[in-house]
């Protein structure tokens, strides 16, 4: 075990994995968090807590992920490259594993541009790829990016994110071989929905080997309408959606558009419980939380393993 | 070559006002074939400064001298004669130029009249492109040519990111995705080993002010 | 340059004629000096004069009677503007 965390076990132990998301609120009310927290509570294996997404203001997501450990859910700590050096990095890895944060997701982060702080720095002085092996060198040589020694080094099971998807296609699968010999344990995957392109993702995977040597957790997240589908087609960067996908909500009618969103999801969560090389799912309900619990069960994911 | 843009008037107005006689110093040599702050230039800015003026009944009166460097001894000393007969300094060189300047005349207030902006080329006439941050460990060799440090917006090492948007980047369609050419670059060159390696992090040079002497170049006492 | 210094030295209005768009010897050269005409008037602006005082008209060599009527429509639209207000 490299830390120990449910996450980490529950992949160890051959399940497949079924892991939740939740944004902080842009102000310092706990009891939303604690709300959204019970959507999630038994229902997912960890929680993504995200780190200032869209590169807009909110509670920090350390402090978040700490509401989460004292409502006995466990947390996956985001961090994006955007916001800090590597000096406030690993600062703020010692102070959320010294609080029981097991779980980190290493991201780039989006461009500030996109916030509601466009004016601000960018720090950027490392990326993504060099936060994965930073965490990775803290933990199993227990070194500071800088060469000086820890003192009881942070056990964190060590995650990144993965775009099957954006351009050069090609290239998407060495990023990722690349990302896991920076030191990734587990990934999660951009949100799919073009399942074509995502079986050659994964075929390349499982051919390379990847698979073997890190878990691979396909993102999925429902579509509540056809606007949202559209939004997401041409305005979200890296996104791929086909517009058979598109037809299929609108084709469902008016009222029914959100449950054909579901049955697509569920769908493809079947299929992926079969596909070689994927060890979980990880579900982005965007300000949908409490469908979680329906859709876990729907799933037929619960009830989820305990250690 | 250093890629400035004139400051707005008003701004420059406002910077000059209670000073009656000012020298406009022109530099003949980035800032000139950028078309922000060569010999035309003063001129423009001169004859504007002179008109506001006029027509707000508070004439100031202009001098304009262009030098072919600010950032080199040898060309502002042309500059000495003149500076005493002068309430104030406006200076149209990049920011290093200005400060040479100033720190030449200590006494004397120094108001710059441009923004520097970048490290750039020339794409036509009047269109620059910026191309380096001075970063002071250059990476080109691995990248094809492409700094990734400039031209990503996130400044990636190991790029791209996922948000690549059909060979632009995230942050404009009209921004092309650094890592996307860097990628079809070396792809064509039969080079994309390169960029399957992983970079470390960068150990930046430019996070204090630098100084170099080239070698060969260390003064006799020094050595 | 040479607009901003006429109207420098008092002049109280300036119009350049280039060739008809897309007919100019130089290829770009009439739509660089209207790029230009358009930068003096900015600059006019800026100043706290009219930029309208500065304008570019297109012809092509053989049209006396157009030119004519340009400079007599430049006249009556410096007129109704009035003198330059740097010759008090």
């Amino acid at each position: 075990m490299k830390s120990g965390s449910n996450l980490e076990k529950v992949l160890e132990a051959g399940h497949f994995a079924f892991t939740g998301e939740l944004g902080p609120p842009r102000g310092t009310n706990a009891e939303e968090v604690r709300k959204k927290a019970q959507f999630l509570k038994g229902n997912v294996d960890s929680v993504n807590i995200t780190d200032n997404q869209t590169a807009v203001v909110r509670m920090s997501s350390w402090a978040a992920s700490l509401i989460l450990i004292s409502e006995g859910l466990e947390p996956n700590f985001q961090m994006v490259c955007r916001d800090r050096n590597r000096l406030a990095m690993q600062s703020d890895i010692l102070g959320a594993y010294a609080h029981g944060i097991k779980n980190m997701l290493c991201l780039s982060g989006d461009h500030q541009k996109f916030g509601d702080h466009p004016q601000g720095l960018g720090v950027f002085d490392i990326d993504s790829m060099q936060l994965i092996n930073m965490v990775k060198e803290m933990r199993d040589e227990g070194k500071f990016l800088g060469g000086a020694d820890i003192e009881d080094p942070p056990k964190i099971f060590i995650g990144a994110a993965s775009n099957p998807f954006a351009e050069p296609v090609d290239f998407r699968v060495h990023r990722l071989a690349k990302k896991i010999a920076a030191g990734a344990d587990f990934i999660q995957t951009q949100c799919i929905y073009n399942m074509d392109r995502f079986r050659i993702f994964m075929k390349q995977a499982v051919d390379m080997g990847l698979t073997e040597k890190c878990y691979i957790l396909a993102g999925v997240t429902p579509m509540k309408s056809v606007g949202m589908a559209r939004y997401m087609a041409n305005s979200v960067p890296g996104m791929d959606v086909p517009d058979s996908l598109i037809k299929r909500l609108k084709d469902a009618g008016k009222g029914k558009i959100a449950e054909e969103g579901i049955k697509f999801a569920l769908e493809q969560i079947e299929e992926f419980k079969e596909m070689e090389g994927v060890a979980g799912v990880h579900l982005m309900a965007i300000e949908w939380e409490h469908k979680v619990p329906e859709i876990a069960e729907r799933a037929g994911v619960l009830p989820r393993p305990t250690f | 070559m250093i890629v400035a843009k004139r400051k707005p008037f008003e701004e420059i107005k406002e910077m000059l006002k209670g000073y009656k006689k000012v020298l406009n110093v022109g530099c003949g040599t980035c800032v000139a074939v950028c078309l922000a702050g060569g010999e035309k230039e003063v001129d423009v800015l001169n004859i504007e400064l002179d008109m506001a003026g006029k027509l707000d009944e508070n004439p100031i009166e202009l001098g304009a001298m262009t030098i072919e460097r600010q950032c080199d001894r040898e060309y502002l000393e042309a500059l000495d004669p003149l500076v005493d007969d002068y309430d104030a300094i406006l200076s149209m060189a990049c920011g290093a130029g200005i400060q040479f300047l100033a720190e030449r005349y200590p006494h004397k207030p120094i108001f710059p009249a441009v923004d520097t902006t970048f490290i750039g080329v020339n794409q036509g006439v009047g269109w620059y492109e910026e191309r380096c941050r001075s970063c002071g460990s250059c990476v080109l060799g691995l990248t094809g040519g492409i700094c990734p440090v400039t031209m990503c917006a996130k400044g990636l090492y190991n790029g791209p990111c996922g948000g690549t948007n059909k060979g632009s980047c995230e942050i404009d369609k009209d921004q092309p995705c650094a890592w996307y050419l860097i990628y079809e670059r070396l792809s064509r060159q039969g080079r994309l080993d390169n960029i399957l390696k992983f970079s470390p992090a960068t150990d930046w040079q430019n996070q204090i002010p630098r100084t170099l002497i080239q070698p060969g170049y260390k003064k006799s006492e020094e050595v | 340059m040479y607009l901003l210094r006429a109207i420098q030295k008092g002049a109280d209005g300036v119009y350049v004629v280039g060739c008809l768009e897309g007919t100019c010897h130089y290829n770009e050269g009439n739509f660089r000096a209207s790029e230009r005409v358009k930068h003096v008037q900015m600059l006019l602006e800026e100043v706290g004069l009219e930029g309208d005082r500065v304008r570019m008209y297109n012809l092509s060599s053989g049209e006396g009677p157009t030119f004519a009527a340009y400079a007599k429509e430049m006249t009556e639209h410096i007129r109704k503007l009035g003198p330059n207000r740097l010759n008090k």
